[in-house]
Formats: structure tokens, C-alpha cells, sequence
């Protein structure tokens, strides 16, 4: 279709991006890597204006049979566009949260950075089963070096952590993809999208890539290597693995287990609102006693991910595009608390929140923005996380009153422990010296924060420009799971369907 | 006269072989760099050998080898796994007693036993082959005489792999008594002939058995990690590599060819040693703090995988097992090439694992090699590593053994932690004393080569690899 294999250009520059890093020193390494992130952030832009949400489900194809079996077959359809725009707008941001707070190894560590880069592209364009297994496995190597070389104190457990459970997740699911390569003849995502495999071994391939993807996302109970990944993680890492690397397990829902399994996935709906549900009110409660920041936030993303299991298995339209927005924003919100936890770690190197309090004395603008990724996070109409989470919540009552009534509790604990933590850290006396003392944002601290700030509010003003290229994909989704589509408990009749909603609504707040 | 065109490698090899002893005995130390290059010249030579048609000529001597595509793609995997191995001892040896020479002319028997190995089609040729490598091997682990190590692992690889002969040539008297023939083809229709009886089945075991001590697969393993930590460190990457590959190549022609009809019967066993040994593997490499001793652990691990593609039997199964040992040997070779070049600041080779500290920050590149060859062990993807696995793995699912490749693949995880520990002393912890520079720019140019063949660049192969895999494995069906 396109002359020019965008695609790849989308995998390479990043790469190239990273070799060059290899050889130059410091500061070279930097400017190199902020450059080669930038390339693919205007690039991911052109891919969005390019789009045609109308077009083929499928644009901007590239295949190139490497023979043997795997195909260099890339194509993204809107989901896929959006979460690459996604990675693409975080990634700078990292490599500017990085400028100054890693001092040690600065060439390795952009080296890393970027080919982590290139593999999460890899995954989210990647048309062969095997290609992406390929691209979603190899983002392990440089986020175990970044977690390992460059983390807190207990790095090197947390880096094992995070390398082995999400191994033992992955191979799990190459075993069912040599069972579905062997049983439909294609490796090709596309046309096994369409395949229908027996409905009895759905369910195995199901729960296998269940295992890969639960651990991604992370879904309780499979979720304890995240806060110390996130802990140990210096805050470049924690932003993308937040932003990116735990959207590729929704992705993946949406991407293989929703279409390729819908006999499976309709038989599991019970396990995973059950799941979904301890995750969104038990992890919400964890996050309330945290008293370390990042913990905080790590455990409000489990929380956060509910939402999109929740969205995911309603199986109906609001579900799954509320889903997909809740992924979106949460990518935006959680990197930029992560970013906001980054900027005072920076000036007094703990994360201890004890150790701060009344920062909106000598830092109002930190205060301000902090204010607005906690609203956002919370879920505050206007910003990014409203349109997500609701719809997301009305999908979910339309499939399962009992598990909306889940999914709004942990709407109230996530205002709970978001403001509690807001409150401990911006408000109130100032109790420690060197706390009262931390000068606001730097010019370069805004330049990060600001574009988040932007972002939160265009999704939660105007999501229809996010909605928009997802639409038709959603519908594609959606057509192959009419079949099994859970008939729901709430017996939504067309007059009081606004009552409903309304009510459904109100319990949020 | 078309009958010893079939076997000109061989010829090339043993003749050869027998002159540089010759020279070797007459030259002593000072002709050792000529022989090591002539036996290098000669492994190439027979490599170069093997195109042509006459070197596929199928059975010769009346059935004793079969001289087909399965046996010149292992032989040409062993003859230039041979010849690294030669060139990896470069430099090794002249720091003691020993005459290098002499390793080089074993080395190249011990090629000519291989050769045989992955060519025989007769239980005769099978154990004729198997014992001229094993003779060369003993004799290779106790190279360095002087150090009590090499001789105790000389010594216990010795009284091990006999008793291991013993067994096998057990196996092979009783099914020769049962069939009255040791023909692998003429096997194979007497183990057709219905239920095999308690005598074949007997036979087979003990044949298997004896395959799985030189395989090294579990619970057969016992010698490998002492023999491997006390050989000299150029004959361990040789023990690894190339009689590895020969042995497999062995088994698997054993397992096909002639024991096909009872197929039900050896997939038990394989499937028993593949596990095992995949998990044993995987679980003894925790507390090693040796690296010798852990790439013995992980040879074993490593084996157990290649089996799970022989139990997949068939040919997607036994085209699946020779790509595994190519690419197997690529890392294997790479991986202990850079063993050898841990060597304190006086040169004197060092071990332990615990000395690799560091080395991201005062050798980026060495590590960066060591890191790759780590991960592709461990078969994480994009690494050329993953690849083999997968194909192992398919083929054990297509052939319905998904329990199988679950507990397999299950495996992987467990043995990963180890790798990642290498790969976590070398970058994640503060630099200990740097290494002392070697000077080997062949085997710095091996490593780079090996790195590269085993890095994404690699998957570039998979078409040629494949097709060619698929075509040897065609030829034993």
C-alpha cells in the first residue's frame, strides 16, 4: 500500500538510535537518544494523520516472508495505532526524566532504552504470531539491565522478579501459538483473528494466554512483581513500564484472546470479573497503607488495570472502548506520577512519604500539576481517566450489575488513596527542612510534565479524537464475539437505559 | 573404487592423521604450531570434502555406513567444530609440559570417530566409531597429566565411559542375538515383525542407555560436570560441541533407522531423559560457582531439549533436533571461547564466576558477547536461541506431546534464572580485578562471528538452515 515501509522506519530509528549510543560519550548518548525518540514520536504523528479510521482494518502493511515459517509482516489497525503514538509520546519524556538523574552508564542505558523502544513497536505492529512473540518476549533483556543496573537498593531481586514471572507468563503462551500455527496453517494475526478453533481447545489456548497476559497486565493475584519492579525501577524505567509495557497484556486481550478465542473467553468472563473484582477493591486497600510513593502508585495501577478486564469481558461496546481509553489514560496519568514522584525523589532521594508534606508552599507549581495527574488518576470529569473508566463501568453494569458495584468501589478508594497521598505530600505543615527547602520545577521538568498535562486534558475533553480510529477495529471485535456476548443482569430495557446509566453514574461519586 | 569416494572426509582425516602423528613425534614441541594448522587444514579439507555427490552415495560396505545428507550435515557441523577447538587451545598448552602437537592429531581422530558416528547404519560401525572418539577423549581430558584435576577427570571419564561401553555393547549382543543381524535397516524389520520380545526390548534399553552416557543426558550425566571442570578448558569447548553433536546425530539415526517400528517403546525413554535432564539441568546449575561446571549443567539442559525433538520422531521432529545442535554448537563454541579468555593479569585461566564481576564496565564487548551467549542459551527471543527451542517445541505439539513441551518449556524458566545470573555478575555488579588481555585476534574474530551468527541477524538463516535440516532429516525416512 505504502511505498515507504513507515512500520519499520518506526523500529529502526530507534534501533540505529541505540547503536549510536554505544559509540559516543555521555552527553552524545543522550542527545542521540532524545533525537532517535523524537524521529519516531513525529513519525508515530504522521501514522496518525495518515490513518483512515474508515480505510482497511489493516493500513500501512508490510510483509517480507523470511522463509521458515516467520514472516517480517507489520500492520497496525487503531488499537494498535493508538498505544504506538502512546509509546512514542512517553518515550522522549523518559529519555528527559533521565537526563539528569542517571549519571552512571549513561551510553548502556540509552542503548537500552531505545531497543526497548523498538521491540514494544515491534510487538504492538507485529502481523505473525511468532514475529510478536519475538518482540513482546525480547522487551525482558533490556528492561531486566535497565530494573538491574540502574535501580534502588534491591534492584537485583526485582529484576529477577520481573524477568522470570513474566518469562514463566510467555512461554505458556508460545506453546498454544505452536498449537494454533499447527491447527489453522497461518501464523498470520489477521487471518487467525478469523479462524474458529474448536471450542474445547479454546479454552486451554485461552487460559494459556491468560498466563502471559494476566502477568503483563498484571491481574491479581499474579501482580507482586510489579511494585518491586516499580520501586526499583529508576523513574525512567517505572514511566515506561507503567505507560507501555504493561499495556501490551491488554493489548494482548484485545489483540488475541477476544477475537481468536471468543468460545474461551465467554467461559472464563466469571474468573476474570471475579479476578478483576479482588483486584479493584484488595489493591486499592494495599495502596491505601503504602507509605513509600511508588509503592503507591504501583498498586493503583493494579487497580487501574481492573478497569480494562473489567471493560474487556463485558464484551460490549462501551466496555471495550472504555477499556482501550482507560489503557490510553493510564498510560498518561501513571507515567506522569511516576515523573512527579521522579522530580522530588531527585532532590531528596527518598520516596518516603512521611518525609514530605506542605510542598505546595515552596513548590506551587509542582502542586499544581501533582493536583492534576491525582484528579486525572482519580478519574475527574475533564480529565483523561473519566471517559475510560466510565465507559468502561457502564459496559460492565450492562454485563454484570455485581461487578460495576466492584469496579465503582474502587472509583471511591482510588479518590481515597489519591488524595490521601496528595494531601500527605502537598498539603499540610512542613515538617522536614530539606523537604521546605526543594526549589519548584526546573524549566526541563516542566517541558516533561506539561505535554502529559496536555494530553490528560484533550482525552478528557475530547476523547472522540482517540475513539475515533478505534472504532471500526472495536467493531470487528465486537461482530466476533456477538455469539457469546454475556446477556448481563440488568435488563436494560431502551426508555429507562438512561435511568440506568444515570444511577449507575451517581454511585461513583 | 565409487565405494571409498564415499568415504573420502574420512580417508582425508585418517591418513592425514596418521602422517601428523608422524610429524609430531618427529618435530616434539617445536613443530607443534605446524601440526595444529595442518590438522586444521585437514578438518577443512575434509569439510570442503563433503560437497559433491559421491559423498552421498547411501549405504556403502554393505550396509556398515550409510553416507546420506543426515551424516554430511553432521559432519559438517563436527569437522569445523573440531578445528575451533584446535584453534581454541592455541597459546593454551605451551605454558606446560605438554606437547601441543599431540592435541591437534587427537583432536583429529577423534574427528574420524564422529564421522563414523553420524554415518553408521550397523551396530558394528556404531561402536567402532563411538569407542575411537572416546579413546581420543580419555586421553584429551587428562591432557594436562601434571595437573591432578585433568588426570582425575581423565581417570573418571575413563572407568565411566567403559562401564558405559559395557552396557551398550550388551544392548548390542542381545539384540544381535534376538535378530541375527546388526544391520540398522535389518533391525528395523525385525523389530516389525509385531511385539518385540522381552529380549529385543532388553536390547534397546541397554543400546539407549549406553547412547545417553555419551549424550550426557540425565540420569547418564554423573561425569560430565567433573570432567568438564577438570579438563583443560580448550577440550571441554571440544567435549561440548562437536562429540556432543555426534552423539545426538547418533542417537537420533538409532532411534529412527533402526528402532522405527517400536518407536512406542524408546519415546518412554527419551521422554523420561529429556525431562529429566532438562530439569536436573536446570536446578544443579544454582549453586555452581565454576563456570566450567555451570556450561556442563547447561550442556545437559541443553540436551534434554534436543531430545524433546526426538521425541517428536518423525521428520519435523529429526529436522528440528539438527537445528537445534547447529545452532547449539554456535553458542556452546562461542560461550567457552570466552572462558578462555578469563585469565588473571599473569595469564593463568580463571574460573569462577564470581571473577566475571563487573566486566560490563571494564570489557563492554567481551561481556556484551558473553551476555548474548547467555540469553540464546536461556532461548530468550530475539536471540538465535529461541529459535531451535521453537522448533523443538513444535515439533513435540505436532506430533501431540503437549504435556511434554509444556513441562519442557517450563523448564526454560527455571534453567533462565541461572544464565541471567552470569549475565547479572557481569552488569549489575561493581567491577572485581580485570581480566589480563589475551591476545588472540582468530579467536576474539570466532567470538565476534559466533555473537553475530547467534544475534537477530541470525533468524536471516532460518530459510537455508531449514530447508537444509528438513532435507538431512528426509533422508533417514
Amino acid at each position: 500500500m505504502n511505498s515507504i515501509p513507515w512500520l519499520s522506519l518506526l523500529i529502526v530509528v530507534p534501533l540505529l538510535g541505540g547503536i549510536v549510543c554505544l559509540f559516543v560519550r555521555d552527553n552524545g548518548a543522550r542527545w542521540a537518544a532524545l533525537i532517535a525518540t523524537l524521529i519516531d514520536f513525529a513519525l508515530s504523528i504522521y501514522l496518525w494523520v495518515q490513518y483512515d479510521p474508515d480505510g482497511a482494518q489493516w493500513q500501512f502493511v508490510e510483509k517480507m516472508p523470511l522463509s521458515g515459517g516467520v514472516n517480517w509482516a507489520l500492520g497496525i489497525d487503531g488499537i494498535a495505532l493508538l498505544l504506538i503514538v502512546l509509546t512514542a509520546f512517553l518515550m522522549p519524556i523518559c529519555i528527559g526524566a533521565s537526563w539528569r538523574a542517571i549519571e552512571k552508564r549513561v551510553p548502556e542505558y540509552m542503548a537500552y532504552f531505545l531497543l526497548m523502544e523498538a521491540l514494544i513497536m515491534g510487538s504492538f505492529a507485529a502481523q505473525d504470531l511468532f514475529l510478536f512473540y519475538i518482540f513482546f518476549e525480547g522487551g525482558l533483556i533490556p528492561m531486566y539491565l535497565i530494573i538491574g543496573v540502574w535501580g534502588g537498593a534491591e534492584r537485583i531481586k526485582a529484576s529477577y522478579k520481573f524477568f522470570l514471572y513474566t518469562l514463566f507468563g510467555s512461554v505458556l503462551m508460545l506453546i498454544a501459538m505452536l498449537y494454533m500455527a499447527g491447527t489453522a496453517h497461518t501464523t498470520s494475526i489477521p487471518a487467525l483473528m478469523a479462524y474458529d478453533f474448536p471450542a474445547d481447545a479454546q479454552k486451554w489456548l485461552f487460559l494459556a494466554f491468560l498466563a502471559s497476559f494476566a502477568v503483563k497486565l498484571p491481574m491479581w493475584p499474579v501482580h507482586t512483581w510489579l511494585p518491586d519492579a516499580h520501586v526499583q525501577a529508576p523513574t525512567a524505567g517505572s514511566v515506561i513500564l507503567a505507560g507501555v509495557l504493561l499495556k501490551l497484556g491488554g493489548y494482548g486481550f484485545i489483540r488475541f484472546s477476544l477475537p481468536m478465542f471468543p468460545d474461551g473467553s465467554a467461559l472464563f468472563i466469571p474468573l476474570m470479573f471475579g479476578l478483576s473484582a479482588v483486584a479493584a477493591i484488595y489493591t486499592s486497600l494495599v495502596a491505601l497503607v503504602q507509605t513509600d510513593m511508588k509503592k503507591l502508585i504501583a498498586y493503583s495501577s493494579v487497580a487501574h488495570m481492573a478497569f480494562v478486564t473489567f471493560g474487556l469481558f463485558a464484551m460490549n461496546r462501551q466496555g471495550i472502548e472504555g477499556a482501550m481509553l482507560v489503557m490510553l489514560g493510564h498510560g498518561l496519568v501513571s507515567g506522569a506520577l511516576f515523573l512527579c514522584v521522579g522530580v522530588v525523589y531527585d532532590r531528596l532521594h527518598t520516596r518516603d512519604i512521611s518525609r514530605y508534606g506542605g510542598l505546595s508552599d515552596n513548590m506551587p507549581g509542582y502542586a499544581l500539576l501533582f493536583m492534576v495527574f491525582t484528579m486525572a488518576s482519580i478519574g475527574l470529569p475533564g480529565t483523561s481517566n473519566f471517559p475510560g473508566e466510565f465507559l468502561s463501568m457502564v459496559g460492565t453494569y450492562q454485563a454484570s450489575s455485581w461487578a460495576a458495584v466492584a469496579a465503582c468501589f474502587s472509583t471511591i478508594l482510588a479518590a481515597a488513596y489519591m488524595l490521601y497521598l496528595y494531601w500527605r505530600i502537598c498539603f499540610g505543615t512542613q515538617r522536614n527542612k530539606d523537604a521546605a527547602a526543594m526549589p519548584d520545577l526546573s524549566a526541563r521538568e516542566w517541558w516533561l510534565l506539561a505535554p502529559i498535562a496536555a494530553a490528560v486534558f484533550w482525552m478528557g475533553i475530547y476523547p472522540e479524537s482517540f475513539l475515533r480510529p478505534m472504532r471500526n477495529d472495536i467493531g470487528r471485535v465486537l461482530a466476533r464475539m456477538e455469539r457469546v456476548a454475556p446477556a448481563g443482569d440488568s435488563h436494560i430495557v431502551v426508555p429507562t437505559m438512561a435511568n440506568g446509566m444515570h444511577m449507575d453514574h451517581g454511585a461513583t461519586h | 573404487m565409487g565405494r571409498f569416494s564415499a568415504l573420502l572426509p574420512e580417508l582425508i582425516l585418517s591418513i592425514g592423521g596418521t602422517v601428523l602423528m608422524m610429524v609430531a613425534a618427529f618435530t616434539g614441541r617445536r613443530g607443534s604450531t605446524l601440526v595444529s594448522w595442518l590438522a586444521i587444514a585437514l578438518l577443512l579439507g575434509a569439510t570442503a570434502a563433503l560437497v559433491g555427490a559421491p559423498s552421498h552415495a547411501g549405504p556403502v560396505f554393505d550396509g556398515l555406513v550409510s553416507e546420506d545428507l543426515f551424516a554430511s550435515f553432521g559432519k559438517a557441523i563436527i569437522f569445523p567444530a573440531a578445528a575451533i577447538a584446535i584453534i581454541a587451545a592455541h597459546g593454551w598448552f605451551e605454558r606446560g609440559t605438554e606437547h601441543a602437537s599431540e592435541y591437534a592429531v587427537l583432536i583429529v581422530f577423534s574427528a574420524v570417530g564422529m564421522s563414523v558416528m553420524v554415518s553408521a547404519s550397523s551396530l558394528i560401525s556404531l561402536y567402532v566409531g563411538l569407542e575411537l572418539t572416546s579413546l581420543a577423549s580419555y586421553v584429551l581430558a587428562a591432557y594436562r597429566r601434571t595437573d591432578e584435576r585433568s588426570a582425575e577427570a581423565g581417570l573418571k571419564y575413563f572407568v565411566l565411559g567403559a562401564l558405559a561401553s559395557g552396557i551398550l555393547l550388551y544392548g548390542i549382543s542381545l539384540l544381535y542375538g534376538f535378530t541375527g543381524t546388526t544391520n540398522f535397516t535389518g533391525l528395523a524389520a525385525a523389530f516389525a515383525r509385531g511385539a518385540p520380545s522381552l529380549g529385543l526390548l532388553f536390547g534397546l534399553v541397554f543400546l539407549l542407555a549406553g547412547l545417553a552416557f555419551k549424550i550426557s543426558a540425565v540420569p547418564f550425566h554423573m561425569w560430565t560436570p567433573d570432567v568438564y571442570e577438570g579438563a583443560p578448558t580448550p577440550v571441554t569447548a571440544f567435549f561440548a560441541s562437536a562429540p556432543k553433536v555426534a552423539a545426538v546425530l547418533l542417537s537420533t539415526r538409532v532411534c529412527i533407522e533402526a528402532l522405527a517400528p517400536a518407536t512406542d517403546a524408546w519415546r518412554q525413554i527419551v521422554i523420561f531423559a529429556a525431562l529429566a535432564s532438562i530439569f536436573l539441568g536446570a536446578v544443579a546449575a544454582y549453586g555452581q560457582t565454576n563456570i566450567k561446571r555451570l556450561l556442563a549443567y547447561s550442556s545437559i539442559n541443553n540436551v534434554g531439549f534436543a531430545l524433546v525433538g526426538l521425541a517428536g520422531a518423525g521428520p519435523q521432529g529429526a529436522s528440528s533436533v539438527l537445528f537445534y545442535m547447529a545452532v547449539y554448537v554456535v553458542m556452546t563454541l562461542g560461550a567457552f571461547l570466552c572462558v578462555l579468555w578469563m585469565r588473571d593479569s599473569e595469564g593463568r585461566p580463571v574460573e569462577s564466576i564470581a571473577s566475571l564481576s563487573g566486566l560490563a564496565q571494564t570489557r563492554p564487548a567481551y561481556a556484551a558477547a558473553l551476555a548474548i551467549f547467555m540469553f540464546s542459551l536461556a532461548g530468550i527471543p530475539p536471540l538465535f536461541g529461541f529459535w531451535p527451542k521453537l522448533l523443538v517445541f513444535r515439533a513435540a505439539v505436532a506430533s501431540g506431546f503437549v504435556p511434554l513441551a509444556v513441562a519442557a518449556i517450563l523448564g526454560t524458566v527455571i534453567g533462565a534464572y541461572y544464565y541471567l545470573r552470569i549475565v547479572k555478575v557481569m552488569y549489575m555488579d561493581e567491577p572485581a580485578e580485570p581480566y589480563g588481555r589475551v591476545r588472540e585476534p582468530i579467536q576474539g574474530a570466532l567470538i565476534l562471528l559466533a555473537a553475530i551468527l547467534i544475534s537477530p541477524i541470525g533468524y536471516l538463516l532460518i530459510g537455508p538452515l531449514g530447508s537444509l535440516t528438513d532435507r538431512a532429516a528426509g533422508s533417514l525416512f
